[in-house]
This record gives structure tokens, sequence and C-alpha cells, in this order.
């Protein structure tokens, strides 16, 4: 360790200054705005913004669309994280079999939609489930599915959006599994097939279980980031039809940045912080009960 | 013949995950109106670069363009130097508040960036900074994240190579900056990688700082381009192309360092 004197905190003084101002101070900001009526007179003049104690709250909890926004946020999470993680470990076993030949190609293959701006392949999939010339209608019709106005309509916009999502982001997890596979022993699997254990209970007794952690790990990072859909629903649907692909975050964003509804918005923006922080830790708590099991 | 049977299909459903990107493709190089066909197009009849000369003659795409490179490299620079200067202290100096400090900045990773995204607004707005790089930038320069993986990697760095240094009178900075950071190059790589990335594939907060058409990164400039010409599927794809296609040469090239890091990350946890 270096001498103290002024040093280290000379070199933590960027930082530090930076995330005051950008970070600390507008976090506790919002907090405040949340307790107020801020909107866009405030943003002419800020003396026009007042203290309306929990109006905000209240109205956002009074709001259907409020509660149309979190049911559908967590419909996408519910239904698309799960998915996600499950194909990405489909893929990963699939990917670790020393059976498979160019491995680097076909990992960089599952991999590209995680790298591809979203917005750009956002756009691109809208193309994709056009009602007429789309390619889904066209290669559903081989398995004699009748087209569908995907995006238009309210029962089939979500899992579309899920669809494409699964497809955006699997291949993250998937190199996730791909490093924790390489943590398990062979020993582990070569014991068990002496003992007489098939492939199936092979992954269900060994892998599954020595996959927990890294599991627990994809889980967060897959839940905080499906929480906070936005750009899809903006790009291919801007929440509709009839606010069936509304999220919380799309929410914020019109009633801050389109309507200047500051105080409401800010509101809705610690709602969105406080389930992501309560459901980190149930999930962690969960994972560590069965962990200890 | 079951190593066959199981990579020809690993490899088929690699073909299916990578369709829209071949779709976009070579839809872009089509005329206009021409993918509006059942069965769908795949190929071309006459590969045309008309969507391209439209994107860059008359939608100013090559500003876009521009604006996104110029963001996504002062923000990998600026992120990259504050960052590990952080680290650097957190790895390698003993300091009263070093534990408290350190946990702080981990901390602020548990709130999401969209609930401190109002105020900031208004703070670059009293700055006069909407509309400007460094408006969209800075505040999200410093990352919890890089500091702590910069503190992991120099760390192992032996602090003897900078004991002798400091006999041979050479100043803190100065091993900084000679000893620690060429050390530190892989760290630096990966995480120049991600920031680029995150930098040039973002889209809410760009959406919102930058307002004026001169000022539009290629995401932004995209979804505006959709409100306007959402029946122009081949320009649509042109657009997707460019936004996609730089940043996906550049991650071929430095994958591994990409890839590296992604499992560095997991394992930390």
């Amino acid at each position: 360790m270096l001498s103290p004197a002024g040093t280290p905190y000379i070199f933590i003084a960027p930082s530090l200054v930076l995330l005051t101002i950008f970070f600390v101070i507008p976090v506790v900001t919002a907090f405040l705005m949340s307790f107020t009526d801020f909107d866009i007179y405030s943003l002419a003049n800020l003396h026009f913004a007042r203290f309306v104690g929990l109006r905000n709250y209240t109205n956002l909890f009074s709001d259907p669309l409020f509660w149309k926004a979190m049911f559908n946020t967590f419909y996408f999470l519910i239904v698309g994280a799960p998915l996600t993680i499950f194909v990405a470990l489909i893929a990963a076993v699939m990917l670790n079999s020393k059976l498979v030949k160019f491995k680097p190609v076909l990992r960089t293959g599952y991999f590209a939609p995680v790298v591809a701006t979203l917005v750009a392949v956002s756009v691109v999939w809208k193309y994709i489930y056009d009602p007429h010339f789309g390619l889904l209608n066209y290669a559903l019709s081989f398995l004699g599915v009748s087209p569908r106005d995907w995006l238009s309509d309210p029962f089939w916009a979500m899992p579309a959006i899920i669809f494409f999502a699964v497809w955006k982001n699997f291949g993250y997890t998937m190199m996730i599994f791909l490093a924790g596979l390489q943590t398990i022993p062979d020993g582990l699997y070569e014991a068990a097939e002496i003992d007489g254990a098939g492939p199936w209970q092979r992954f269900w007794k060994i892998t599954v279980p020595m996959l927990a952690p890294t599991t627990l790990f994809v889980t967060v990072v897959t839940l905080i980031g499906y929480l906070q859909l936005f750009a899809e629903p903006y790009i291919m649907t801007g929440g509709g039809p009839v606010d069936s692909t509304l999220s919380i975050v799309l929410l914020m964003y019109r009633q801050g940045f389109r309507y200047w509804q500051m105080g409401y918005a800010a509101s809705l923006a610690f709602v969105l912080a406080a389930v992501i922080f309560i459901l980190t830790m149930i999930e962690m708590r969960i994972q560590g009960e069965t962990k200890t099991v | 013949m079951k190593s066959v049977a199981l990579t020809g299909a690993l490899a088929l459903i690699a073909l299916l995950v990578l369709i829209p990107f071949l779709w976009m493709i070579t839809t872009s190089f089509m005329k206009s109106g021409e993918s509006f066909s059942y069965p769908p197009k795949f190929w071309p009849s006459t590969f045309t670069l008309h969507q391209y000369s439209i994107l860059f003659k008359r939608l100013h795409f090559l500003r876009d363009f521009f604006n996104s490179l110029a963001a996504a490299s002062l923000m990998t620079i600026c992120s990259l130097f504050i960052n590990s200067l952080a680290g650097f202290a957190f790895a390698k100096y003993s300091f009263k508040s070093r534990k408290f400090m350190f946990t702080s900045f981990l901390a602020t990773m548990v709130i999401p960036a969209q609930v401190g995204m109002l105020p900031v607004f208004l703070i670059l707005r009293q700055l006069g900074m909407l509309n400007t790089y460094w408006g969209l930038i800075l505040p999200g320069t410093v990352s919890a994240f890089s500091i702590f993986f910069f503190r992991q990697y120099m760390s192992s760095i032996p602090t003897d190579l900078i004991d002798s240094a400091r006999i041979d009178g050479c100043s803190d900075f100065r091993i900084y900056w000679q000893i620690m950071l060429p050390l530190a190059r892989p760290a630096l790589v990966t995480l120049g990688i991600f920031t680029f990335l995150g930098t040039w594939n973002d889209f809410m907060w760009p959406l919102i700082v930058m307002n004026r058409d001169t000022m539009y990164t290629l995401p932004v400039a995209l979804a505006n381009l959709m409100g306007e010409h959402a029946p122009d599927t081949e320009l649509m794809m042109a657009g997707s192309v460019v936004t996609i296609l730089p940043i996906m040469i550049l991650f071929l090239a430095l994958q591994k360092s990409y890839v590296s890091g992604l499992v560095a990350g997991s394992l930390k946890e």
C-alpha cells in the first residue's frame, strides 16, 4: 500500500464529483420532486412547483393506466425472463457438448443479437412481424398457421415483443452459462454415468444444481433489465394497441418528457426502483434458501 | 455421426437466429417497394445503393453516424480515465474512508438510472448542456462496475513495482499513467469495448438529451425515421445496417476481450 496523504482522494475526486452532480443530487431531487406538482409551468419557473404531499402516489395508485403498465411489465418479466434463461441454458448445454464442432462460430452466431443495436433490431423485427409481407407469417404458413397482425393485436403484441426479447437476449445468458459449465468437474458426470445415471438425470441432478450460483446471477441481471422495458415497445408498438404493451418506463418517459408531468413521473420512477429492489431481494433470499437445503 | 447431426442442428438454429440480419442486409440493397411481395423476397433483383444514397445525401445519416462515433469515443476515453484512476486509488492506497467510499460507489448500482433522469435533464438544461456531447456523456461516465473491475485488476499488479518507482522519485500520477495503465491494458480493452458498445447502442438517454436533429445519434435518428418513413421498408433496413454494422465489426475484432469481461463480471458475484 502506498503512503496516504491526500493523493487517493485526488484520484477519486473526479468520480466523486460527477457522481454527486449527476447521481446523488438528482436522485434526492427526484425524491423531493415526487411530492410536488412539478409540471410544464414549473419548467419555466421553478417557483411554480408546489408541495402536494403524497398526491402523486395516490393518483398513481388510482390510475388504471399505471396498473395496466405494471401488469404489462410483469407479464413481460414473468413470461420473458424464464423463457430467456431456459433457452439460454439449453443452448449452452448443447454447445458445451464435446460432440459439437465449430463451437466458436456457433457461439458468435448466437451472440450476435446481443451486440446489435436494440433500436435497429426492433425496427427490423417490426417488418418481420408485418401482417402482409413479414417473414414470420410466411414461415408459419408452412406449418398451416394463418397470418396474423402480430403487433396490432392486443392479445399478440406482448407475446411478439417477448419472442423478440428472447431472441435478442438469450445469447448473453448463454455465454454466462457456458462459463459456469466449464467450472463443473468432468469427474462428476463420469461417476454418475458409472452409477447408471442417464443424460436426463445427469442434467437435473448435476448440471442444474451446480449452475445454481450462475442462475442466481443471470436471474437478477435479467430481472433488472426486463423491468426497464422501453425501446422495444417504443419502436415496435408505441405502447399500443390499446396500451397492451405500455411499460412502466415508457409511461414514465411519456409523463415526464412528453407531457412534462415531472412530479408524477418522478413518483413512477421511485415505484420502479422499489419494485426492482424488492424483487432482487426476494430472488436472492429464495435462491439462498434453496442452496442451503 | 452423432457429432455431425448435433453440429448440423445447432448450425441450423444459428442460421435461424441470424436470418433477421441477413434479410436486413439483402433488403437494404433492393429498390424502393421491392420488398412488398408475397412470398417475401430474400434477394434483390438488382443490387442498388439507392437507399444508402438517400440516407446519406438527403437524411443526414453521415452526421448522425459522426455524432454516434464522437459520443461513444469521447465516453470511452473519459470513462476509462476517470474510473481507472478511482480503481487505482481503491486498489493501491490505504486511507481512512476507503471501505466506506468503495461500498458507497457499489451501492449506486442498486438504483436504476431512470430515477435520476428527470433532475439530470433539468440540471443540464440549466447548464446549457442539452444537445451537447458532454450532456450525453457526463451523467453516465462514472461506472461503479468499471471502478470495481479496475480495482480487482490492479490489485493483482505487484505493489513492489510501485514502491521501486517511488524510490526513483516518480510522482503518484506518473506511477498511474506510466506503470499501472500499461499493465492494466487488458482491463482497459475490455471495459473500453463495453463502454463503446453501450454508448453506441443506448437509446433512452440520447432520446431525451439530443432533441435537436443536428445532434441525433444513430438510434435516435432511426427511431425518428421510423415515424416518417415507416412504409419505406428498404430504406429502414439500410438505416438499420448503418447503425448495426460498425458495432458488429468492432465486436468481431475484439470478441475475446469482450467475452472474457462478460464472464469475469458474472463470476465475481
